[in-house]
Parts: structure tokens; C-alpha cells; sequence
């Protein structure tokens, strides 16, 4: 079963009584496992209390309860075989629930590439449990010890005897609610069957067929669509507003209530219309700041900033450094841009509401929709259908909540459904930023001064990752710094402080005249830092030589979510126009326990293809909170022309639980491209996304030391 | 202006009582309750609206209702053959072709008519037929794959 099949109310709340009442329920708390306390601390909120996790039902079904949502990274498919592994059963037998907050597990949101790291571990315990459970209850009916029982494909047999008895008997009539304790050890890496296989998605024939529904694919007879009139810049107050012509079309609601102003109607294009027809009078805040002196702006009003990393001495670091470079890398604002824009799908029925939203924070929704119509937090159900692409950026619900106020004053079943330019004016873009590094090497090549202050992208990825003895990181950020939301973006800030320290460790390989690679590694003891620069030097054929060859070959690596990438990349660049072309890209990642190579190989791909967009062509134009690139017209992501030949290899560490996949191979992609056309044609850029200008201004003004 | 128009939408005949300058795209969405089309940008820039009519790929968000009139319009709904999948979706699916898979109709459908064009088009050809169809989860390499695939079966 697809859990869309569950259509829009087929679990209410008196059903999810029933839900959990038969059969087998596990309950799980993070709250008293040390091995989950590094990951608590990262999903800060965890309930304290005991959550269902999984059940097994009369029917032999399992049905694993999820917070996370399903945007794309196939968790849905991955989950189920984590719980599928531990069970013994096929992991057809496993339906997913995901992202409903009447029946899932309470969870922060999915993002940080949290859900293999923390979610999969407490999912296996719980079933780790069942299993056990499963067991003692097969022990008794079947009348012989424990020990001598085996599981497998959901049916129990006696090893070297009579007697079967399959999971769905055992929990016929029961009503069995069982507590993790943590004193059932998940399998061994040595005997997994499903776990480390590439099974296909469950959402492939859904996805394929139009069938798979989305947010916007939800309908309630009687729902009407509205539209929202939106300011003309951020930071405009609205002076005064007419309706009258809007009302006056057939069919049409006008909503003018505490600033939320919309028409509509039960079809989408007539509520566009009459949006047209409103007459709103805005005052328009001016403002001199735009996208080509924001950084200026950042560095007047950045704070004194806080240390993140610190070891040695700047003052020791700059006199055992014979070479010392200071440089500055810029970046823009970036757009999620995902091709589902923010929708949601809100239906007041008396003191409650059901919202079908596209989020990456289900319960996230549900408290702010509570807090905004002052009602109890559990009259408020959110379900999350597939989300069509979030990336970070949905994660703030805006939508929920204009859908829900739209409901709650009309008593109809409203959805709101952004436009493009809606969708970029309100995205939480991925925040300018700048860096400025000073670092020197000694005579010998070695690191021995890294003094850094990066300013607004946050500490994410600004660990120094060589064993460099003299250390300071010091991040400057400050919310009010921007015009418009900034929030979240696929590894926030990562890519940012990896393009620093990656192009700034190439500038120091040229000048100690030394192969970008051996500089690394000769800079480098961390062994799984080691074994994803070996792997894709391999991967790559990489062949040594000082930058720049001439060949455009670059490389980088960095850390994100607890694991390790590489790329190299190969680029083109038309030294008479300075247009970089992508030829190549090859990626090695470590991530411990790969569960589904798959799915964690589509990750890299897909982080690879839409990383192109940062460092070649996506950034936000604007004037103060004036945003200018509002549609796919003006602001350009990575399309099939920009594919170069693409490369993966996961390295192997099965000795460490599985780590992120979803954003680590995205971290890289700035600097590897940026190291790239250094080799190709000697020219150093430092503000993404890189132009032809100042690649040629580089080429004619090499400014590598 | 209310018209009423006669089309086909998927082998069946159809007819739509509705204002004729509404767009195809919401009168699929809402008046014939599919939900393959997909809305993503709205001025014909994204291809995730991508309907067939007359066997030629539209942007559904910008082709006024009206000009389906007598016309053979086909969706996603319509490719598989009862329950036996198009090649192109078995491929897609097959290949992980998708990842969030919003932009899955249009690319499948665009691909659809490329072969209907070109049964066996070079990568190059490919890469330029489907140029116009944005996809944020990169999933190109694999859609490229997926319809090369395809069309060494057709
Ligand atoms: S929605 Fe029609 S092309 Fe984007
Ligand atoms: S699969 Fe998500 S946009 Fe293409």
C-alpha cells in the first residue's frame, strides 16, 4: 500500500485509536540513549515522551510511523528498509506513513540530513524490539525455547525442527504496546539483506504516472483557491486598498482582515483575475543597497562575531609561516527554487483544522498554525503529502498559515498555492556572505596559519580539516543584516566556507609550486579525509602536476553531516570570452553504512547537478527589499545543457552507523570548479557565481598569490 | 465567455462547459480533477505543465482553454495502456529517473514527443529536445539515460 492511497481522511483521529490498538506497538524515547545525545543536540525539541514507531498489524503488515517527509531523497525507501532488516520481513510488507502529526513520531523537520543519522538509528532499535517481541510470543506458542527460533520473511520457524507461525498470527488479538530500552542491539553490518541494497523506490510508479500526490494534488469538495495581494518590496506597508471591483466578480470571496488581503474563487484563474482587480497603495521603503555592494553593507553592520574553532597562536602561525595570503571570497544570494512552488491545502470544520501542506516541518506547522488561530496545538492536524523539492526552503510554512487563516475566517477549504514570483519573493534565500582568510606555509608546504572570519553564512563547514596548528574561525552573522527572509539552503553556509578554505589551500599548492592533491594530503592525518582524496584521485585518473596545467582540472573536499566528500572537476574555459563550461565531475563520499547505494548515489548526483547553479550562474538580484528575479525568465538554474559527465564512488567505511547524504556532495562544487579554472587558464575567481568578466579580468591579472 | 468545447483527453471524449480564456492547465487541474500536469512557473519557463495536444508538447499554463477544441489532448494519465507502463515510464522509473518527481510528467511527456520525432536521437539531440525543461533535483544525468533507453526498445 502507498500511503496516498490512504487518501485525504481515511485516518482520523478516532481511527488512529483503532490504529494503534491491535496488533504490536513499539514505542521508542531518544531521551535515554547516550547514542542518540549528539544527535538530540542537533534536533533540539525532542520530546521526552515515548513515541510509536512502528506497528505490526493482524494482517502482518508493518507500518512504520515517520515526522520525516519524502521530498525527493528517498527516504521513504530507505527507512522502510532499515525497519524491513531488523524485522525479518520483506520490505514489501512495510507501509510508510510520513509527515501526518496526528499518528507520526514529533519531529524537528527534515533537514540537516538528520534522517539517516538519527531518525534510522532510534527506528532500528524499535524494530530491533519487535523482533524480539516477535520471538517471545512465537517461543510460547510454539513450546520451545527462545533460541531455537528464527525469523525471517515475517514467518518464525523452529531451526532444526517442526513448527512455523507467521508475524501476523502472533499478533492477532494482541494488544501489545512495547517500550525500547536499548538492551536490543540492532543486526550486525556482517548480516544485513536488506540493508546495503539498492531496492526500488516506492514512490516510482506513483511519480511516473501522475498518479503521486503533492500538496496541490489534495482536493476537498467545495475548496476554493485563493490568492494573496502581496507587497511590492519587502519592508512595504500597505496605505490603502480597494476590493470593490473584485467583489463584484461572480463567485468571488474578498478577505480583508488584519493585513491578510485575498480573492477566491473555486478556480484558479478567476481568482487571478480578480487579484488584478484590487487597487492597493504601498509605501515603499528606498534603499541604495543591492546585490553588487551588499557585502560592504554586511561588514558595516556584522557583529564582533564568535569563535567557532580556535587552537596555537595567530601571532606563532604568521612566524613559522614563510608565505603568508589574504584573500576574500564573496557569494550572492541563492534561490531554492523548487519546481513545486509553497502549498497547502487548509479545511476548518468546526473548532479543529486539517492542513495538507508541502513542508519540511509538519509539526513545525501545526505549532504555528496553533499559535496564529489560538487554538490547541492538537486541533490541528497537518499531513504532508510528497513534497515536490524543498532543499531548506520549506521550512518556514508561510503558506500553512495563510491557508489556515483563509479557512478558519471563510469556513471553506482554502488552498493557497504560490506563484513563481510569489515563490521567489518570499523564499528564505541562501545568504550572501563574504570570507576572509589570512594563512601561511612554512618552507617545507606545510599549514601552519589559518585566521578566518566568514560573515553571515554561520560555522557550518568552517572546520579547518587539516591538522593546521595555529587556528582561528571567528563567524560574524546577524539575521537583520538582510532586506528579505534568508534561512536554510542544502548544507547552509557549508558551501560558503568550503569554497574559502578549498580555493585558498589551491592558492597555497601554486605558490609552494607543489600538485593541489599531494599538498592535501601531506596536510591531512584525518584518515577518512585521506581516503576520499585517494578515491577520487583514482576515480578521476587525477594526474600530479603544479596548477596551473593548463588542463582545467580542479580538486576539493570538505565535511558535511558527518561525512566526508571529494570532487574533482574538469572545465572548458573560452579564454576569449571567459565562459566556463563543465565537462566533468567526479565525487567520492564516505557516509559510514551506506543503506541504500542507490539512493545515496542519486544524492550525489543530484547534488553535483543543481550545485552547478551557485558557482555559474544563481544569484538574486535585488534593491533593498526590492527582489528583481522573480521567474525562471531572468534567474537560471543548471539545465540538461549544463550535465557535464558525472562520476561516483562511495567509499567504504562500514565501521561507523550511516552518516548524511543529502547535502555533503554539494559543499565542494564552488571550489572545485573555481580550483578548476585556475588550472585551466591560471585566473582565480572569488565571487560566486563566477562571471566570464572576472575570469578573463583574472587571466590578464593573475592574482594567485 | 462561456463556450462550450468538445475535445478528446486521453481517448476520451470530452466536454467542457467553462470561460474559454482560462488555461488549460487549471481546467485540467480543477474542472477534470487530474493531477499529472503540474504547476511550477506559470509563463511557460519550467515545462512541468507539459501537456500533448495533437501529439505536440504545450506549456498548459499559458495555451488558453479554448484552442483544445477538437483536439486531442493527452496527460501522463494517459501514456500507460492500462496497466502496461510506456517504456519512457518504465525507464524513468527503473533508473531513478526523478527524484521528487514534480517535474516527472512534463520531462516524460517532452520526451514522449521527442521520440515520436526522433525515435533515436543522439545524446546531443536529447540534451537540446529536453533543454527547456527544468528539473531542481538534478536528476538530468538519469533522464538522459532513461530516454536513451527508451528508445532502444521502441
Ligand atoms: S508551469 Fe507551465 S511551463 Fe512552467
Ligand atoms: S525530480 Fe524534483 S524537480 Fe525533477
Amino acid at each position: 500500500m502507498n500511503r496516498n492511497d490512504l487518501g485525504p481522511m481515511a485516518v482520523d483521529r478516532r481511527d488512529f485509536l483503532k490504529f494503534t490498538g491491535g496488533g504490536i506497538a513499539v514505542f521508542v524515547t531518544l531521551k535515554d540513549h547516550d547514542l542518540f545525545k549528539e544527535a538530540l543536540e542537533q534536533q533540539r525539541g525532542y520530546p521526552s515522551d515515548f513515541n510509536a514507531y512502528l506497528r505490526i498489524g493482524e494482517d502482518g503488515r508493518v507500518t512504520v510511523l515517520s515526522g520525516k517527509i519524502e521530498m525527493g531523497q528517498g527516504v521513504e525507501t530507505s527507512l522502510a528498509q532499515e525497519a524491513a532488516e531488523e524485522l525479518r520481513v520483506p520490505l514489501g510488507s512495510i507501509d510508510m506513513v510520513m509527515g501526518d502529526t496526528d499518528v507520526c513520531v514529533w519531529d524537528a523537520g527534515t533537514w540537516g540530513s538528520l534522517t539517516t543519522r538519527v531518525f534510522g538509528p532510534a527506528l532500528r532499535r524499535a524494530a530491533a524490539e519487535a523482533h524480539s517481541v516477535l520471538l517471545d510470543l512465537a517461543a510460547e506458542r510454539l513450546h520451545v525455547p527462545r533460541a531455537r527460533l528464527k525469523a525471517e520473511n515475517g514467518v518464525v520457524t523452529v531451526v532444526g525442527g517442526q513448527g512455523r507461525v507467521t508475524y501476523g498470527e502472533l499478533a492477532k488479538g494482541q494488544k501489545i504496546q512495547r517500550t525500547v530500552r536499548g538492551k536490543v542491539e540492532p543486526r550486525d553490518v556482517k548480516d544485513f539483506t536488506v540493508m546495503g541494497t539498492s531496492p526500488k523506490r516506492f514512490d516510482r510508479i506513483d511519480k511516473v504516472t501522475g498518479k503521486a500526490k503533492y500538496a496541490g494534488d489534495i482536493r476537498v469538495p467545495g475548496m476554493l483557491r485563493a490568492r494573496l495581494l502581496r507587497p511590492p518590496a519587502h519592508g512595504a506597508t500597505l496605505k490603502s486598498v480597494d476590493t470593490k471591483a473584485a467583489e463584484a466578480v461572480p463567485g468571488v470571496v474578498v478577505v480583508n482582515q488584519d493585513g491578510l488581503v485575498a480573492v477566491l474563487h473555486e478556480d484558479r484563474d478567476t481568482a487571478d483575475r480578480a487579484l488584478g482587480m484590487i487597487r492597493a497603495n504601498w509605501d515603499t521603503p528606498q534603499s541604495t543597497v543591492d546585490d553588487t555592494n551588499i557585502w560592504s553593507h554586511f561588514l558595516q553592520v556584522a557583529p564582533t562575531g564568535r569563535t567557532a574553532h580556535e587552537a596555537g597562536s595567530l601571532d606563532a602561525g604568521a612566524r613559522a609561516s614563510t608565505k603568508v595570503f589574504e584573500h576574500t571570497y564573496y557569494d550572492g544570494y541563492v534561490a531554492h527554487a523548487p519546481m513545486e512552488p509553497h502549498t497547502s491545502l487548509a479545511h476548518a470544520e468546526g473548532d479543529h483544522i486539517t492542513v495538507w501542506s508541502s513542508t519540511q516541518s509538519p509539526f513545525g506547522d501545526q505549532r504555528r498554525i496553533a499559535g496564529t488561530l489560538r487554538i490547541d496545538e492538537s486541533k490541528v492536524r497537518v499531513i504532508t503529502p510528497y513534497v515536490g523539492g524543498g532543499f531548506g526552503g520549506k521550512s518556514a510554512g508561510q503558506q500553512a498559515l495563510e491557508a489556515a487563516r483563509l479557512s478558519w475566517i471563510t469556513k471553506k477549504p482554502v488552498q493557497v498555492m504560490w506563484t513563481r514570483e510569489e515563490e521567489f519573493f518570499y523564499d528564505t534565500f541562501h545568504a550572501a556572505a563574504l570570507m576572509k582568510v589570512r594563512s601561511g606555509i612554512d618552507a617545507a608546504g606545510k599549514v601552519q596559519l589559518w585566521d578566518y572570519n566568514v560573515y553571515m553564512a554561520g560555522t557550518r563547514g568552517s572546520e579547518v580539516l587539516y591538522d593546521v596548528p595555529n587556528v582561528s574561525v571567528v563567524s560574524h552573522s546577524s539575521r537583520d543584516a538582510h532586506f528579505f527572509a534568508t534561512g536554510p539552503w542544502r548544507a547552509p553556509g557549508a558551501n560558503d566556507n568550503t569554497l574559502a578554505r578549498e580555493c585558498q589551500m589551491d592558492i597555497m599548492a601554486a605558490a609552494a609550486g607543489m600538485d593541489p592533491l599531494e599538498f592535501r594530503l601531506k596536510n591531512a592525518t584525518d584518515p577518512r579525509l585521506r581516503s576520499v582524496l585517494e578515491a577520487v584521485a583514482k576515480l578521476s585518473d587525477w594526474k600530479a602536476g603544479a596548477a596551473p596545467t593548463g588542463r582545467g582540472y580542479g580538486i576539493a573536499c570538505g565535511l558535511d553531516a558527518e561525512s566526508y566528500v571529494a570532487h574533482v572537476a574538469k572545465v572548458a574555459v573560452d579564454k576569449a570570452s571567459g565562459e566556463v563550461k563543465v565537462e566533468g565531475m567526479w565525487c567520492a563520499q564516505e557516509m559510514g553504512i551506506v543503506v541504500n547505494p542507490e539512493g545515496a548515489t542519486m544524492q550525489m548526483e543530484g547534488c553535483i547537478t543543481q550545485g552547478l547553479g551557485y558557482p555559474l550562474m544563481e544569484h538574486i538580484r535585488f534593491r533593498g527589499g526590492d527582489i528583481l528575479d522573480k521567474n525562471f525568465n531572468t534567474y537560471r538554474i543548471p539545465r540538461f545543457s549544463d550535465l557535464p559527465e558525472i562520476h561516483t564512488v562511495l567509499v567504504k567505511n562500514d565501521g561507523l552507523a550511516p552518516k548524511g547524504g543529502g547535502e555533503p556532495a554539494i559543499v565542494c562544487i564552488g571550489a572545485v570548479i573555481a580550483n578548476a579554472i585556475f588550472d585551466a587558464c591560471g585566473s582565480r575567481v572569488f565571487t560566486m557565481p563566477f562571471t566570464p568578466e572576472e575570469v578573463l579580468a583574472g587571466i590578464s591579472k593573475p592574482t594567485g598569490a | 465567455m462561456r463556450a462550450t468545447i468538445h475535445f478528446r483527453l486521453n481517448g476520451r471524449d470530452t466536454t467542457l462547459e467553462t470561460d474559454g480564456n482560462r488555461r488549460l492547465l487549471w481546467v485540467l487541474r480543477s474542472d477534470l480533477g487530474l493531477t499529472g500536469p503540474k504547476f511550477g512557473c506559470g509563463i511557460t519557463q519550467c515545462g512541468a505543465c507539459t501537456v500533448l495536444v495533437n501529439g505536440n508538447p504545450v506549456r498548459s499554463c499559458q495555451y488558453p482553454a479554448s484552442d483544445i477544441e477538437g483536439t486531442e489532448v493527452t496527460t501522463i494519465e494517459g501514456l500507460a495502456k492500462g496497466d502496461e507502463l510506456h517504456p519512457l515510464q518504465e525507464e524513468f522509473a527503473d533508473r531513478g529517473a526523478f527524484q521528487c518527481g514534480y517535474c516527472t510528467s512534463g520531462m516524460i511527456l517532452e520526451a514522449y514527443s521527442l521520440l515520436q520525432r526522433n525515435p533515436h536521437p543522439t545524446r546531443s539531440q536529447i540534451v537540446s529536445g529536453m533543454n527547456r525543461n527544468l528539473c531542481r533535483c538534478g536528476a538530468h544525468k538519469r533522464i538522459v539515460e532513461a530516454i536513451e533507453a527508451a528508445a532502444a526498445r521502441l
